[in-house]
């Protein structure tokens, strides 16, 4: 039996409702017990913010200490066969697309180890022509000799799909379900075979049977009503915790940012509901990594991070050729699918970042935080 | 002591410093094991071998397998052959694979290391890795970072005393009073790092708990008086006899 059934058997409007009707005094009983129910009233409109914090600041500081890792998402590839209506990357935006090389890769990929990186994290677009598993594979077994921890983030794969990858030398999938509102989740994606809900759903236990070591899911915060959707993430996480045991577990709180394509949020999801949401996460699931991207500001980031964050990006680029314009020869444009050549000096990026500190500056800032900012925390070794 | 969690590399070495650790364990998978020196992964700069007895651990090794290569690698890049036996497959709660862990011991230690494994406070397992040549075991107090102090102190008391080699109470001590307890029961070393990585003042904390030891130590030698239920009777009951 997979989450799918579990998550169709959630008392999901329940929770929604005891989420947004709890009291104060009801708030203060579940700090004490933490689970899915007392999850949902900690993220209740009576939640006592400030308390929250103080707890979720002495909690993640227990388990993880003063250190913060850092990351770097690599992009392979902006083509995609799939039509997501917030997605810049979405099949029918008229982009300027390009696929790298490995080669390519590699290259981009020196360039985050010389500001310091020595975890990277692939990104792509889906698309079974342009990235397809054996160039997955090949990127990967690219960059192993000289990185100690390779995360995907790519389109959804079988099982038996994924273990070529791991086998390369991959240690980490991220696969975020977007919403976890059927409904919504239909209307979003109207083309390709992201359209299939359950078998997205399905992809972290697909992850971790194929030997991934580290899972990370979450859902993009701005596409449907953020108590249901936090709800859905910390049920996830629960069952993941249980069946796949030997997986460290990752969440991320992606909120919608500006993309081609102009799609606006359809919810919104205030900076303090977003804070409220990361402290209810560290106070239910002291032991879950959360990570936080260039998708917010700053001044959100480093307030958020003694607070439950371990993990973050820096000096993200988030078109592929980013960081040292590779594949530049080779962009195009597409319309609806269709190649249509074209110049141009950039891939176009799959959405804008919000902090443009470099790496060094954010290590710096840490620093002056009190944190150690780790550049490696893992080794290749580790790998099976 | 350990070496995670604390806010810069040269706060922890000052607050190993303060500790008088005499062997301190570091996570491979934190330093630089290619050999190039890199100033991204540089932990081990902060560890003068000179002063410490250096225990490189395998803490992320999820089996047998996953350790001893770590394990190889790590004696390459350290040139230490003492190491921190961990093979924890849950990342959530870092509790010790005693069947793993067994495995790794008996191959790690035909290969020539001095191997120190972390282990649940099971007496059973402890004695068989002692046959089996481990240089001391390593039994938790309760799980790493939980501050929760001896709660396997039933157990820990019954691999003290069948103990033939040495034994380091590891884990979960969360106060300088827990150090002082496993020191108080016989434990010959304690092993301590979240309690002193994110304290407010680490150095002071570490200070701490190094009096801690002293005094549990030196309490153990001297031999505590026994513990009693009730009050002794001043005039004894049985005092006619002497009359």
């Amino acid at each position: 039996m997979s989450f799918v059934a579990t998550f169709n058997s959630l008392p999901a409007v329940e929770l929604r409702r005891h989420s947004q009707n709890a009291t104060l005094s009801e708030f203060e009983t579940a700090l004490q017990h933490p689970n899915l129910e007392s999850f949902a009233v900690l993220i209740s409109p009576a939640a006592d913010l400030e308390k929250l914090a103080a707890l979720a600041q002495k909690t993640t500081l227990r388990h993880f200490g003063k250190v913060i890792r850092l990351y770097a998402p690599l992009y392979l590839s902006n083509e995609c066969i799939n039509i997501c209506r917030y997605c810049g990357f979405s099949r029918d935006n008229p982009i300027l697309r390009v696929t790298l090389t490995p080669e390519q890769v590699a290259a981009e990929a020196r360039y985050l180890q010389t500001e310091g990186f020595r975890h990277i994290l692939l990104v792509a677009g889906e698309h079974p022509h342009f990235v397809s598993n054996n160039f997955l594979r090949d990127c990967v077994a690219k960059l192993r000799p000289e990185w100690p921890s390779i995360a995907l983030e790519v389109g959804p794969l079988e099982t038996e799909e994924y273990r070529p990858i791991v086998e390369a030398g991959a240690e980490g999938l991220v696969i975020y379900q977007e919403t976890y509102d059927r409904e919504v989740y239909t209307s979003m994606h109207t083309s390709g075979p992201k359209m299939n809900f359950d078998w997205r759903l399905e992809t972290p236990e697909r992850a971790y049977q194929a030997g991934f070591k580290r899972i990370g899911i979450g859902a993009l915060l701005g596409l449907s009503d953020w108590r249901s959707e936090a709800i859905a993430v910390a049920a996830h996480i629960q069952y993941l915790l249980k069946h796949c045991w030997k997986a460290q577990i990752n969440v991320s709180v992606p909120r919608i940012r500006p993309a081609a394509g102009e799609f606006q949020p359809l919810s919104q999801v205030t900076e303090r509901e977003l804070v409220k949401f990361v402290c209810a996460l560290r106070l239910t699931f002291p032991e879950v990594g959360i990570s936080l991207s260039t998708r917010e500001t700053a001044k959100l980031r480093d307030g958020l991070i003694p607070l439950g964050v371990t993990m973050i990006s820096a000096g993200s680029h988030t078109e592929p050729g980013g960081y040292t314009g590779q594949g530049r020869a080779d962009l195009h444009l597409t319309k609806g699918g269709r190649r249509i050549d074209s110049e141009g000096e950039h891939a176009t990026v799959q959405f804008e970042i919000a902090d443009n500190r470099s790496p060094a500056q954010v290590a710096a800032k840490l620093d002056t935080m009190g944190y150690e900012p780790v550049w490696k925390d893992w080794d290749i070794s580790l790998n099976g | 002591m350990g070496t995670g969690k604390f806010a810069s590399g040269e706060l922890m070495a000052a607050a190993l410093v303060a500790s008088g650790a005499e062997l301190v364990t570091v996570a491979l998978r934190r330093a630089d094991l290619t050999g190039g020196k890199d100033k991204f992964a540089n932990i081990l700069t902060f560890l003068d071998p000179k002063k410490y007895q250096l225990l490189p651990n395998t803490s992320g090794a999820r089996t047998a397998e996953e350790a001893c290569r770590l394990a190889r690698l790590g004696r390459e890049a350290t040139g230490s052959t003492w190491l921190k036996l961990e093979i924890h497959p849950d990342p959530r709660y870092l509790l010790p694979d005693p069947i793993e862990t067994m495995k790794a011991a008996e191959i790690l230690i035909k290969d020539g290391f001095t191997v120190l494994p972390y282990i649940n406070a099971d007496p059973v397992l402890a004695k068989r890795l002692a046959d089996a040549g481990c240089a001391t075991v390593m039994p938790l107090g309760s799980p790493i970072g939980s501050a929760r102090g001896l709660e396997t102190r039933a157990s820990l008391a019954i691999i003290i005393e069948q103990a033939t080699v040495p034994v380091v109470v590891d884990a979960g001590l969360g106060a300088p009073s827990h150090a002082a307890a496993a020191m108080e029961m016989g434990a010959d070393a304690v092993l301590v790092n979240t309690a002193v990585a994110v304290a407010s003042d680490p150095v002071r904390m570490a200070d701490a708990f190094k009096t801690a030891v002293i005094a549990g130590r030196s309490a153990y030698e001297i031999g505590l008086a026994p513990q009693r239920q009730e009050a002794d009777a001043t005039s004894p009951l049985t005092g006619f006899l002497n009359q």
